[in-house]
């Protein structure tokens, strides 16, 4: 089980985040600390999730998510998703995640939405 | 035609078709011979009912270390396959124990050394995995089962992880006292 690593991606003011193939606990673990320096060091309005090559998430991921929500909201920024599978999608929903971010089929719509 | 086999075994075959189950076969020893029929239908019955069916166990323990809530969701999942369960059934599976295990690390050790025991039994269709470690334990168990709840201070934990169990899960079932560690009991039924 090869360590998985977080891609962080700038595109303009959009900072998008490619999530690894499993999305727990263990995964997340340096998340917080390398999202607040890049929140820190860069004029971000929007983060977007890319679950494209996620597999498994659990609620880990919820925890993940929902604070980058509630830190973009406070600085008036917006959260999207791109990519998310039926299971990824279904965590999401039992999350509470379902209604609060919307969602896009590509990482383009999701930058643009 | 199939009804003319049919007497036509019945007339001639009766007592060839009773010894087609071998005398001192598992299936056979206890009430004596089964036709071939009989003896599947008496082990269809048997894991409907659960009563005689098969039952396997997997027991494991590992270190408290974030790195094994992959490993124990894994090892769970390559277990519970012989049951030909749907990628969903897997997928739930994995979640829930990932949730469970998660717990042990974060909050039965918090973050510090310990061992925690998994137990996965198959019985039939049924499952139950138990997850324990001998942790602080919870002194409130209804509170920490609340959604969103939690004890985190780090604002990065949703409280979701008792949620997603019983979201995933038929039945969870939690016994923790304070010192006293936590067992997490939870059954699924695959194959519905």
């Amino acid at each position: 089980m090869a360590e998985q690593e977080f891609l962080y991606e700038a595109k303009g003011q959009v900072l998008v985040i490619h999530l690894p193939k499993e999305v727990d606990h263990h995964n997340c673990r340096n998340l917080k600390y390398e999202t607040d320096l890049l929140l820190a060091e860069n004029y971000i309005t929007k983060i977007v999730f890319d679950f494209s090559e996620t597999v498994f998430m659990d609620s880990s991921g919820i925890g993940v998510l929902l604070n980058r929500y509630k830190q973009m909201e406070r600085s008036g920024g917006k959260v999207a998703i791109c990519g998310a599978s039926a299971r990824i999608l279904r965590v999401l929903t039992i999350g509470g995640m379902g209604k609060l971010v919307p969602r896009y089929n590509s990482m383009e719509e999701a930058i643009a939405g | 035609m199939s009804q003319e086999i049919n007497e036509d075994m019945k007339s001639k075959g009766s007592s060839q078709m009773e010894t087609i189950w071998p005398e001192g076969a598992d299936m056979g020893k206890q009430e004596g011979r089964y036709t071939m029929k009989q003896a599947i239908k008496k082990w269809e019955d048997g894991r409907e009912a659960g009563g005689e069916a098969e039952r396997e166990t997997l027991r494991m323990e590992v270190e408290s270390k974030s790195r094994n809530e992959e490993f124990a969701r894994v090892a769970v999942a390559v277990f519970i396959s012989r049951l030909d369960p749907t990628l969903e059934e897997i997928d739930d599976v994995k979640t829930a124990v990932s949730e469970a295990v998660t717990n042990a690390v974060i909050h039965g050790y918090g973050g510090k050394e310990g061992i925690i025991y998994i137990q996965v039994t198959i019985e039939g269709r049924e499952l139950s995995v138990e997850i324990e470690d001998r942790g602080v334990g919870i002194a409130d168990v209804p509170k920490a089962m609340e959604p969103m709840f939690t004890t985190d201070l780090s604002g990065e934990r949703s409280g979701m992880g008792f949620s997603f169990m019983e979201a995933f899960m038929d039945e969870v079932k939690v016994v923790s006292a304070p010192g006293q560690g936590t067992h997490v009991l939870m059954k699924k039924r695959i194959g519905r």
